[in-house]
């Protein structure tokens, strides 16, 4: 570039740039008189609008919250409904002492600590004018009282609402969960204009994992209020969308007879149907009433719930980590067959120990002089520790490990409410990483019989239970199954899962686990055999565990009696009946409850009397029906196979999806 | 006379322009007033924004010592690393309130977004200072990719405050470079044209709803409509004089949110009212004509195209946020500059006016 060129485009650019720059100012002068004009119009002009606005007559928005959907058991009774309540509340716009207000009402009725506190919590977020709940479920004479006394309690209103109420708070504590007042943490998850008019969600259970259907859609009113800001006229109104009601595959008359046959002991117990892993029964023991959470516990309440032993806060059937001592028996023998490891004319000698090859511990069996020649059947039936031992280590913990882990141990099972635990089926893979230590040959031995690393919840159990009871088929358990939108006119269904079908090797492996657990029951030798009563329409398949809390020195014999309460073993059952034709797959667990035959089996067997006394003789009869071959897509059958060929067909992925849109 | 010229040789050795400092400390003070009152007297968060108005004055000073010359050397780099942290942002970037916009760098999290507001600038500057002035077709488009590239990537987190100050202060730049009236006028008509896959595909569903609501902000007055309803009553009850310092009932009763970030405007307008707001408007104005004066003085292309984008883009801030808060624009999420709260966007705006005293005060060197 020469010199001149440089000089004349050096001048051109700063003439451009010149001109450019008066553009520039007259672009600013031009956007500062927009503003300003804008400005003047809203500030000048319409002041006075505003200012009425502002002052005077002031246009408030308020939110008409939904009515929350409700909840009905299998067979339509009413789980969870909203009855009409009164509300005492107070809007902080219109008082100048609240404390002195509170205190004022405090005389009148009875106001506890924790409804101040969560009061002045909710002051602090709510926009001023909007009203906030100091007490909920207010009597006829507390309304009376205020209502006499209303003319000097500026501020002060009584509002008719609904309040959820649970009809079986104790009986479904742990399953529907219950819904309570808002806090801070939920306040920021929660979509904020859905909830402007709500104060409860779901906390716990159903009502916490389907907050999102249960809940609705808020509705709106313009209101014209005067300075003290009472109601003029609504000036516009939007209704709001109810939420969705569900239903439920719990059996609440089940459920009653599973409480009752409790008799107070502390344990779980879950049943569920083998055809499509829908839920019967969830009971975990000792329950609370959930009605109490509602409207906040009041702390001292609160901590006798919270801090007594019993834990009945604790829902067991899916927390709840337990040894499934020789319940996990019939499946390991299973294993054994499956995999080749053994025969189906398999024997072993029991001598009432074991020793590994080289060791000198003993594991002893339960019976002291042991039982004999023992075939497979006969492991089952008598529950032989020895032949289990033997049969974990010829198959290695791997084996059992990936064999377990197809039956859903040591994994969450998917089931619709929150939280559950994995329980643990422990693998050399797992103590390496967990531990950082290797797998000794004896942790394989004790896992045999369901103890050492062994872990199951409740849930699991249940769940492995009907798997194995109809023929390897893992279903993902449901607790709902139809959702009852407003705007449809008959329920949606729930798609039953199916997320495997467990291989099988030889069908005849697993009728001899079905014959040796049906003997548990039948036979004359069974560990389970109180179960068998003379007259019975069907047979029951099970097997009776006892699960040791702690473990006993080396040859020292020990007396139950001895034993502090809390240190005894665990009871547990597994079961699913009829044997042939399964229609319901059960355990339970029965916490220090003793020996698993005497103690968890009869609850088992009254829950499954129950619960088949609505199948005619021909129902129990009928061959089991063929379960889908493949997880079934968007066009697998419906929840309830007998009302469903014109019901629409939904997945509960689907319905929490949509939830959440509309939330 | 000579005592002013020694004076400002004092501060010119300093790097520092006096006039321009002048009227940026007096609109912060200003801010810092209305703040007290819009935080609802919150010593805390004062003391906050107080930290961070002393960082970023540092930073300003800091950059007015470098050179234009060494700026503009270091505008590709710059760019380069802003754009590549801006894809970083996209894979693995922090969430929060459902935009993707920081980098957590482990011992502080980094809006790279808020960097592009003087990186794009700086590169489109640079690249067009070293060819034709006005530029060629060819250059032109390139200048547009250049541009493009980091704008999307921000509309993308998504932040659509962000993307349309970076569009505005790259566009100023080729502006001032001087691009024909034809071609501004064809490309005013090809945007309108990209408004609408914009509208279809970029944007997500809570911009468009700001869009809508701003047309009609009666459709959602539980949601954002609520804002600009509650804002424009509080504008408008300000009247000539205003209700008084911390007399805001508007803002006091809770009724106008985020009252002390992107709504601060609305404080200011109820409480001091039109009067107030014609000074607060004039001690912007002061600093926008400071700042054409400045760039109208500067040596060199780069120096020029940089300085007048980054005092338009200031003008863009101003015209948008009390846009939005008045109901004339939508609610975008622009903060009112100087004024509100917020740490990111105050480091930025007074970096560049460390990079306008730079201009200003090594005139003379250069010169030599």
């Amino acid at each position: 570039m020469t010199e001149r060129q440089h000089l004349k485009d050096h001048f051109i650019e700063q003439r451009i740039f010149q001109n450019r720059s008066i553009v520039a100012i007259f672009f600013t002068l031009v956007l500062f008189g927009i503003l300003i004009f804008r400005l003047y119009i809203l500030q000048i002009t319409n002041h006075e609008h505003f200012t009425t606005l502002s002052q005077n007559n002031r246009v408030s928005v308020q939110a008409i919250p939904p009515t929350r959907g409700l909840i009905y058991d299998r067979n339509g009774i009413i789980l969870a409904e909203n009855l009409p309540s009164y509300t005492l509340q107070i809007i902080p716009e219109q008082t100048t002492d609240i404390d002195g207000l509170i205190n004022d009402l405090s005389l009148l009725v009875d106001i506890r600590e924790i409804d101040i506190k969560k009061f002045k919590k909710e002051v602090r977020r709510k926009r001023r004018f909007e009203g906030i709940p100091l007490r909920f479920r207010l009597n006829d004479e507390e309304v009376a009282i205020i209502s006499v006394n209303l003319h000097r309690l500026p501020g002060v209103e009584i509002k008719a609402q609904l309040s959820r109420f649970y009809p079986y708070g104790t009986e479904t504590a742990h399953v529907v969960g219950y819904v309570g007042r808002i806090n801070e943490k939920e306040l920021k998850r929660l979509p904020i204009t859905n909830y402007s008019g709500t104060n409860h969600t779901g906390k716990l259970g159903i009502e916490k994992s389907y907050e999102a259907l249960l809940h609705g859609q808020v509705g709106y009113q313009k209101v014209e209020t005067n300075v003290r800001g009472r109601v003029q006229r609504v000036l516009e109104r939007s209704n709001p969308t109810p939420g969705d009601d569900l239903y439920l595959n719990l059996d609440i008359k089940l459920q009653q007879v599973a409480i009752e046959a409790f008799e107070g002991k502390r344990g779980a117990l879950v049943a569920i149907n083998p055809e499509n892993g829908h839920i019967l029964s969830m009971v975990s023991m000792p329950d609370y009433d959930a009605n109490l959470f509602v409207n906040g516990i009041d702390s001292k309440s609160y901590n006798a719930l919270n801090q007594s032993w019993e834990r009945p806060l604790f829902n067991r059937t899916v927390l709840g980590s337990y040894p499934p001592g020789s319940t996990i028996k019939p499946f390991f023998a299973l294993a054994g067959l499956e995999s080749n490891t053994i025969q189906l004319d398999h024997q072993v000698f029991c001598p009432g120990f074991y020793r590994l090859k080289g060791k000198a511990h003993k594991y002893r069996d339960w019976k002291k002089w042991g039982h004999g020649k023992t075939d497979i059947e006969k492991s089952i039936v008598q529950s032989c520790d020895v032949f289990y031992y033997d049969l974990a280590f010829k198959l290695g913990i791997d084996k059992m490990h990936k064999f377990m882990t197809l039956f859903g141990f040591g994994k969450r099972s998917g089931i619709d409410i929150l939280g559950e635990r994995s329980g643990l089926m422990p693998s050399k893979k797992w103590k390496k990483r967990v531990h950082n230590q290797v797998w000794f040959p004896g942790e394989t031995v004790i896992a045999g019989i369901g103890q050492g690393y062994v872990l199951v919840t409740p849930l699991q159990l249940a769940l492995g239970t009907a798997t194995l009871a109809n023929g390897g088929h893992y279903f993902q358990p449901q607790l709902v199954s139809a959702i009852q939108r407003k705007s449809d006119i008959i329920p949606r269904q729930v798609i039953p899962q199916m997320i495997r079908q467990i291989p099988i090797l030889r069908q005849e492996n697993w009728d001899e686990i079905y014959h040796g657990m049906t003997e548990v029951i039948h036979g004359a030798r069974g560990t389970a055999r109180r179960l068998n009563k003379p007259g019975m329409r069907y047979k029951i398949a099970g097997k009776t565990g006892t699960a040791q809390v702690f473990s006993v020195a080396q040859d020292a014999s020990y007396k139950e009696d001895e034993l502090e309460e809390r240190l005894k073993d665990h009871a547990l059952f597994m079961a699913f009946a009829p044997a042939k034709n399964p229609k319901i797959a059960i355990a339970v667990v029965i916490e220090n409850g003793g020996h698993g035959g005497s103690v968890a089996a009869p609850i088992a067997g009254k829950v499954i009397a129950a619960h088949l006394s609505q199948f005619s003789d021909e129902e129990l009869k009928r061959p089991a029906q063929k379960l889908p071959e493949k997880t079934p897509g968007q066009t697998a059958p419906p929840a309830d196979p007998d009302n469903s060929s014109s019901t629409p067909v939904y997945s509960l992925k689907q319905a929490q999806h949509e939830g959440h849109n509309h939330g | 006379m000579a005592s002013r010229t020694s004076s400002q040789s004092l501060f010119f050795r300093l790097h520092i322009d006096i006039t321009l400092l002048m009227g940026l400390v007096a609109l912060i003070a200003l801010g810092q007033i209305i703040l007290y009152s819009a935080s609802g007297e919150n010593v805390a968060l004062m003391q906050r924004q107080g930290i961070r108005l002393g960082i970023a004055f540092i930073v300003m000073l800091v950059i007015a010592q470098i050179s234009p010359d060494a700026l503009r050397r270091w505008s590709p780099i710059l760019f380069i690393i802003g754009t590549v942290m801006l894809v970083a942002v996209l894979f693995f970037g922090t969430k929060a309130l459902g935009a993707q916009r920081w980098l957590n760098l482990g011992l502080f999290r980094f809006q790279p977004s808020e960097m592009m507001k003087l990186a794009v600038p700086m590169m489109l500057a640079w690249y067009l200072s070293s060819g034709h002035i006005p530029p060629r077709k060819g250059h032109l488009l390139l200048a547009l990719i250049i541009l493009m590239l980091p704008v999307l990537l921000i509309a993308k987190q998504p932040d659509l405050g962000t993307s349309l100050l970076v569009t505005s202060a790259g566009l100023f730049v080729i502006f001032m470079a001087g691009v024909s009236w034809q071609l501004i006028l064809g490309f005013a008509f090809a945007g309108m044209a990209f408004t609408i896959p914009m509208w279809l595909f970029l944007m997500r569903d809570y911009q468009r709803q700001r869009v809508l609501t701003m047309l009609n902000p009666e459709s959602d007055p539980l949601g954002s409509g609520y804002h600009i309803i509650q804002s424009k009553i509080a504008i408008g009850s300000g009247g000539t004089f205003g209700k008084g310092w911390l007399n805001g009932t508007q803002s006091h009763l809770e009724f106008l949110p985020e009252r002390h970030t992107d709504f601060i405007f609305s404080v200011f307008a109820e409480e001091f009212g039109f009067s107030g707001i014609l000074l607060l408007l004039s001690l912007y104005l002061f600093v926008i004509f400071r700042g054409i004066y400045i760039t109208s003085q500067a040596h060199g292309t780069f120096s020029r195209l940089l300085g007048a984008s980054i005092v338009l883009t200031f003008l863009v801030y101003i015209f948008v946020n009390i846009g939005m808060v008045s109901g004339i624009l939508p609610v975008v999420g622009v903060p009112l500059p100087l004024v509100s709260y917020g740490g990111t966007s105050i480091v930025t705006l007074l970096a560049g006016f460390g990079i306008l005293m730079s201009i200003h005060t090594h005139r003379k060197l250069l010169a030599h």
